[in-house]
């Protein structure tokens, strides 16, 4: 298929495997310290699962799977709120399908859904504003989630409503913000990360030039990096390459996508929308400044948290969940307490085990081989 | 009750002139009787023996001339829409039924046909769905013997609800089971993986996207007796329906205490499930069949096998798959095209379409 194989072609990704080897071998890693490549997005752990992409790579380099997964990283407490509005009886409540399993305090909204509350799962918000018109009568709620990726979306569906004068369409917006919470993890005492793989559908949006930070304060390479496992490999050739050559700079693999100044409409739809919350709750990371946004005074009559009366309650996190270090790298998901026992993907505990793109749902399914390989 | 009337009585059937179904027609009076008898008795009549009892009735001698194993099978469609390309929810009951007779060896001989109405649902609609089920069913040689409806209040079921069973015959020497995998054995499946699954979604409509992704909803009988004949040594064979091949395979997996490997560059799929796999972020291992099956051969009859399974107009792009091996006992491993590997496990729930 057309732009899919050529991007999965496996002689490609053969020489880069044994380029990647080689690069290696000129360098002087030490056995017990392997270089720390963490890729931010959740989608990406998705494709370097899939397609078996940690494999091939020598044992001198290991991927940590960072918390670019929106579903994983949100609290059970904004999980509780969902539920709280899905439950009242004039409300229609839309969400991305990946959102509905995520547990929270008590229920998840698969289970709030079959306990009789309206839930239904859509594609696009745009999907919710045409539920919004087609019924007047009831209040049709969005469940606004994901990164700068998914924010634009939900921005224009909001300006659009706004031309149109809809009234019982509002958003639970969960939106979060990347650049705060890599800064997050690069000033996390116990973190060892030697390079990123840059966050490629969000830097579609935001453009590459965020990121100047990670270069120039933190003296870390950063590479865009596209979905397909080819612009996988790519790029952590390219971050090994920045490290053996001693370089720190933002280079972007994903130039077919991403422009390195972003794209202008959807960040100007983004901040005429929304406005950065003091602080935002992340499942596994604890509050990080600035890393959320909320809907302006302006848009107020469509956001759904003054709308209705949510709990907001602070849930934590169980005690057992080793979440936050696995999502830092500091261990590897079955090395965490309850994985695979107290926490599955059929009864998650944790954030990671909740969606496919979580770095221990990724593991329980695909990746027995590489525990049983690390075993033996 | 017997849904099915003598020749002698069809002069006299009853007939429906509303448009749609009441609760009246649940109510097991003369609307009822009428229902059954426009509908159903009209659509089966022909495909059924003569009998007017509460109960099908049959000499065993029927069913011992065809071999010495009764199998018997029941099965419910709740599908969504009703009619969606390639077929609709009577075919799918028919085809789905006899297949899960076929798949244990067995020659498919007589089914049920039990459905639960919601109220309002159009006659026609009925009568569409019920022609279609006795078409599908003469078409396998198979009959519809007896039945039952109800009707149920707006929102106490989605529609239509079929429920079919089976009773077929499985013939002497004929011994096929999910625990009989061995390694070394080869894996084979009879065509294009996940077509049903993407259809239905597709015909939902609420994905925005047109396809011309068509069910392979089908019954497979023949190709099963094909299979047999050719390679009378094949050990398992299983439907890939819910959960597809990757389900399939991980029951095979487990119930003989083997490990499977198999190759995503052999998998046969669609460029257009792919396609629309790849928007939705869905795996077509997962997906639905309702014309697939999983088929492991000891090696030295894959050949005829596969050549059999070509012959045969629901097997033209089957392939082999992969193989048995003597890895962890229950494990699916897949090489992928990247050349990387991967494990195939089941699903825990539905697979969800994922944000970004």
């Amino acid at each position: 298929m057309k732009y899919v194989d050529e991007f999965r072609d496996g002689e490609k990704a053969r020489i880069l495997v044994k380029g990647i080897h080689e690069l290696m071998s000129t360098m002087d890693t030490p056995k017990d310290r392997p270089l720390h490549i963490m890729e931010v997005c959740g989608g990406h752990t998705h494709s370097i699962f899939r397609y078996g992409v940690e494999g091939m790579l020598p044992k001198t380099i290991e991927l940590v799977h960072g918390p670019g997964c929106p579903v994983c990283v949100l609290p059970m407490g904004r999980v509780d709120d969902c539920v709280s509005i899905a439950e009242r009886p004039e409300v229609i409540f839309t969400t991305f399908g990946d959102a509905m399993r995520v547990p929270g305090s008590k229920v998840s909204l698969l289970q709030a859904k079959a306990d009789g509350a309206d839930v239904r799962m859509v594609y696009s918000p745009m999907d919710a504003l045409a539920l919004a018109r087609k019924h007047r009568d009831r209040e049709i709620v969005f469940f606004g989630l994901g990164f700068e990726t998914t924010m634009p979306s939900t921005a224009l569906t909001i300006l659009q409503a706004d031309r149109e004068g809809v009234t019982n369409f509002s958003v639970f917006c969960n939106h979060i913000t990347i650049v705060p919470t890599i800064k997050a993890i690069l000033d996390s005492p116990d973190i060892r990360i030697d390079g990123f793989l840059g966050p490629g559908h969000v830097s579609m949006v935001v453009g590459t030039r965020p990121y100047e930070f990670i270069a120039q304060y933190y003296h870390k390479p950063m590479v865009v990096a596209g979905f397909e496992p080819l612009d996988i490999l790519q790029s952590i050739w390219m971050v090994v390459k920045q490290i053996k050559d001693g370089r720190c700079e933002i280079e972007n693999q994903y130039a077919r996508v991403v422009p390195d100044e972003g794209n202008a409409a959807a960040l100007k739809a983004v901040s005429e929308v929304y406005e950065l919350r003091e602080f935002f709750e992340w499942r596994g990371l604890g509050s990080i400044d600035h890393s959320g946004v909320r809907l302006r005074d302006d848009y107020a009559r469509f956001d759904a948290e003054r709308k209705f009366a949510v709990p907001n309650l602070k849930i934590t996190d169980p005690k057992s969940c080793q979440c936050g270090e696995v999502l830092k790298g500091v261990i590897k998901p079955w090395q965490c307490k309850v994985f695979g026992s107290a926490c599955t993907p059929h009864s998650p505990l944790g954030a990671l085990m909740v969606s496919s793109e979580g770095a221990c749902a990724a593991y329980y399914q695909y990746g027995g081989l590489k525990k049983h390989e690390a075993a033996t | 009750m017997t849904l099915a009337a003598p020749p002698k009585r069809s002069r006299s059937l009853g007939r429906v002139f509303v448009p749609k179904v009441t609760l009246a027609h649940g109510g097991g009076g003369k609307a009822m009787k009428d229902l059954i008898d426009d509908v159903f008795v009209a659509a089966f009549d022909g495909a059924a023996p003569a009998v007017l009892e509460d109960q099908a009735r049959f000499d065993l001698a029927s069913f011992s001339m065809h071999g010495d194993q009764l199998a018997f099978t029941t099965d419910a469609f709740v599908v969504d829409p009703l009619f969606f390309p390639g077929g609709d929810i009577g075919k799918l009951a028919v085809c789905g039924t006899i297949n899960d007779l076929a798949v244990g060896g067995a020659k498919p001989l007589y089914l049920s046909c039990a459905v639960i109405i919601e109220e309002g649902v159009a006659i026609d609609t009925l009568r569409k769905i019920a022609r279609s089920m006795a078409r599908t069913a003469s078409d396998a040689g198979v009959k519809i013997v007896t039945g039952d409806t109800k009707v149920v209040q707006k929102g106490a079921c989605d529609k239509l609800f079929v429920t079919t069973t089976g009773i077929g015959v499985i013939p002497s020497g004929v011994n096929l089971g999910a625990q009989l995998a061995r390694p070394g054995d080869v894996v084979l499946v009879n065509g294009r993986l996940g077509d049903h699954g993407a259809a239905i979604l597709g015909a939902r409509g609420d994905m925005a996207l047109d396809t011309p992704i068509e069910s392979d909803c089908a019954a497979l009988h023949e190709l099963v007796d094909a299979l047999l004949a050719a390679a009378p040594g094949i050990r398992a064979m299983r439907d890939a329906t819910r959960g597809g091949v990757a389900t399939v395979l991980n029951e095979i997996a487990e119930a003989s205490a083997v490990s499977i490997e198999i190759d995503e560059s052999h998998t046969p799929i669609g460029d257009e499930v792919r396609g629309f796999c790849e928007i939705l972020g869905l795996d077509p291992l997962y997906l639905a069949n309702e014309g697939k099956i999983v088929i492991v051969s000891p090696p030295g009859q894959a050949e005829a096998a596969l050549a059999a399974m070509r012959a045969h107009p629901l097997g033209v792009r089957g392939c082999v798959i992969g193989r048995i091996a003597q890895g962890e006992p229950g494990r699916v491993a897949m090489r992928t095209v990247f050349g990387g590997r991967r494990i195939v496990d089941m699903l825990v729930g539905e697979q969800l379409p994922r944000i970004c």
